[in-house]
């Protein structure tokens, strides 16, 4: 049990993650948003969905759940761009994005923030976020959840939220929470937070009244086969631990 | 049936206010020499088509820019492309801002000559809600509300290819072909780049033929540019990631702009190359 008592928070991050893909089978883990879900699916692959298909980060399925970071290894398929495109609206996906700003509903937006026409910040464009959202199981990561990122309105609509037609908005991992759209209107309900944080922490970094649970239970830890496969098989260089700080 | 050319002689035949696409997808495989020369060219108030990375930071750096018809710009390992930003914040280009998905769907209708293909992609998005070129169709068969994609046409294209031949086939090396067949069947006039011209009884010793992306029937011209993709990825399927780092470090004052331009951008292809060459010695 001490093995599991020391388990960081990017660890208790990427079982989140993991925990995102419970019953999806034999579909395409897109967990492109970041190092903590790529790691959360490989870590599900390895455990309780050996059916998932993961990538090397690049356009190949590998046959196994490689390291991050790591060549292919073995090859099971090929999935260059367009066929990501093609999958999406085929919707054998289960995809990650990476919200700068979210609203309660799930709407998210990742091209700008200001005004359309001149922007105070222009960041990626909505790439495939409206697409994602419309068709495929869509899970978020947001490695600083902060009132910058949980708005009341965002300032353009890259992702559609339950309010505007999403397929199946499954649920958000944060540094700090972990939550989900299980509120009777589909807007954002705590589900679980963190070892170490409070529900006031999470309430007071979420620029909109949060739908919080009498009981808002701990976020479960990796177990010692989980920390195990992290930090031996497949993080061995703790590249987890850049993207979150407890 | 040569169709080689100068870099030269393909900027040369770009005009002003045409409609240009380019190949690649964010920081990979794009033809930047082909795109540095144009940045050196008189042209301006282009209509640019791209999965945009460094291509469109470059030219939005030159000013060549009108309008940006895109889903997005990144240089992937550098997740915003600086000069793009700027270039927006600025409020000087206008920016035609599509779902990814979408996107290929254009492509897809201009190169085979349709006027549109629809898509439930976008919908609910504000995509839709500020992009004027975007209309809905309902769905002739069921009734369903879809996103009419309009053909994303183009009057001249560039990509970048590894292997080509004289006549203008073109082959691509590593995992990804991206879109770059779409770009050269959907331009009225498309130009290869390539890093190597072999012959064309030796293209199929560099890779399979399913590799052979591009056809000569769609090609007007071919230039060999060894790493001419420069920094985006090139012949090993690798990028220069220490090089897109002090690209994206010099863009973040004037003066530090005004010292790499003068450095790798104000001379021809071979001094990019040459001034790239020294830069790596002293690192």
């Amino acid at each position: 049990m001490g093995e599991v008592l020391t388990a960081t928070r990017a660890e208790v991050c990427a079982a989140a993650c993991a925990d995102m893909f419970r019953g999806d089978g034999e579909i395409v883990a897109a967990a492109v948003a970041g190092m903590t879900p790529a790691l959360g699916a490989r870590l599900a692959r390895a455990t309780f969905e050996p059916g998932l298909l993961t990538t090397d980060g690049g356009p190949y399925l590998t046959a196994e759940p490689v390291p991050l970071g790591a060549p292919a290894g073995d090859v099971e398929g090929w999935l260059p761009f367009r066929e990501h495109l093609w999958l999406v609206l085929n919707g054998r996906r289960h995809v990650w994005l990476g919200p700068s700003q979210m609203d309660r509903f799930g709407n998210c937006n990742i091209s700008h923030i200001g005004p359309s026409d001149r922007p105070k910040s222009q960041l990626l464009g909505s790439r495939g976020a409206p697409g994602n959202t419309r068709l495929n199981p869509t899970s978020f990561w947001v490695p600083r959840h902060s009132t910058r990122v949980f708005v009341d309105k965002v300032d353009y609509v890259s992702g559609v939220g339950n309010d505007r037609g999403a397929f199946q908005l499954r649920g958000v991992v944060t540094n700090l929470a972990v939550l989900d759209f299980r509120a009777p209107d589909g807007s954002l309900r705590l589900r679980s937070v963190h070892p170490g944080v409070t529900v006031d922490d999470v309430v007071a970094a979420t620029g909109f009244a949060l739908t919080v649970p009498d009981e808002v239970p701990e976020t479960r830890l990796p177990t010692g086969e989980e920390l195990r496969l992290m930090r031996e098989v497949l993080d061995p260089k703790g590249i987890r631990e850049r993207e979150v700080r407890a | 049936m040569g169709r080689q050319m100068t870099i030269e002689e393909i900027v040369g035949s770009v005009e002003s206010g045409m409609t240009l696409g380019i190949g690649g997808w964010g920081s990979r495989r794009k033809p930047m020499a082909l795109v540095r020369a144009l940045c050196n060219s008189p042209v301006r108030d282009l209509t640019v088509v791209s999965y945009g990375g460094a291509d469109v930071g470059l030219l939005c750096a030159a000013g060549k820019i009108r309008k940006l018809v895109a889903p997005f710009v990144t240089l992937d390992s550098v997740a915003l492309e600086p000069h793009f930003r700027q270039a927006r914040q600025n409020g000087s280009i206008e920016f035609e801002e599509y779902d990814e998905g979408m996107f290929m769907f254009g492509l897809y209708a201009a190169a085979h000559g349709l006027p549109f293909l629809p898509t439930p992609a976008g919908l609910g998005s504000d995509v839709l809600a500020t992009n004027p070129r975007l209309k809905t169709v309902a769905d002739p068969y069921g009734g369903e509300e879809l996103i009419a994609v309009p053909a994303l046409k183009m009057d001249v294209s560039f990509v970048h290819l590894q292997r080509a031949d004289a006549r203008g086939n073109a082959l691509y090396l590593g995992g990804d072909p991206y879109f770059d067949d779409l770009y050269a069947k959907a331009a009225d006039r498309s130009f290869v780049s390539c890093e190597r011209l072999v012959d064309t009884a030796d293209l199929l010793k560099e890779g399979p033929v399913q590799a052979l992306l591009v056809s000569r029937a769609q090609v007007e011209g071919v230039v060999e540019t060894p790493n001419g993709s420069h920094f985006t990825t090139g012949d090993d399927d690798r990028r220069d990631e220490a090089f897109q780092r002090h690209y994206v470090e010099a863009a973040g004052s004037p003066e530090s702009w005004a010292a790499f331009r003068a450095r790798f951008l104000d001379g021809d292809e071979a001094a990019y190359q040459a001034a790239v060459r020294a830069w790596r010695e002293e690192q």
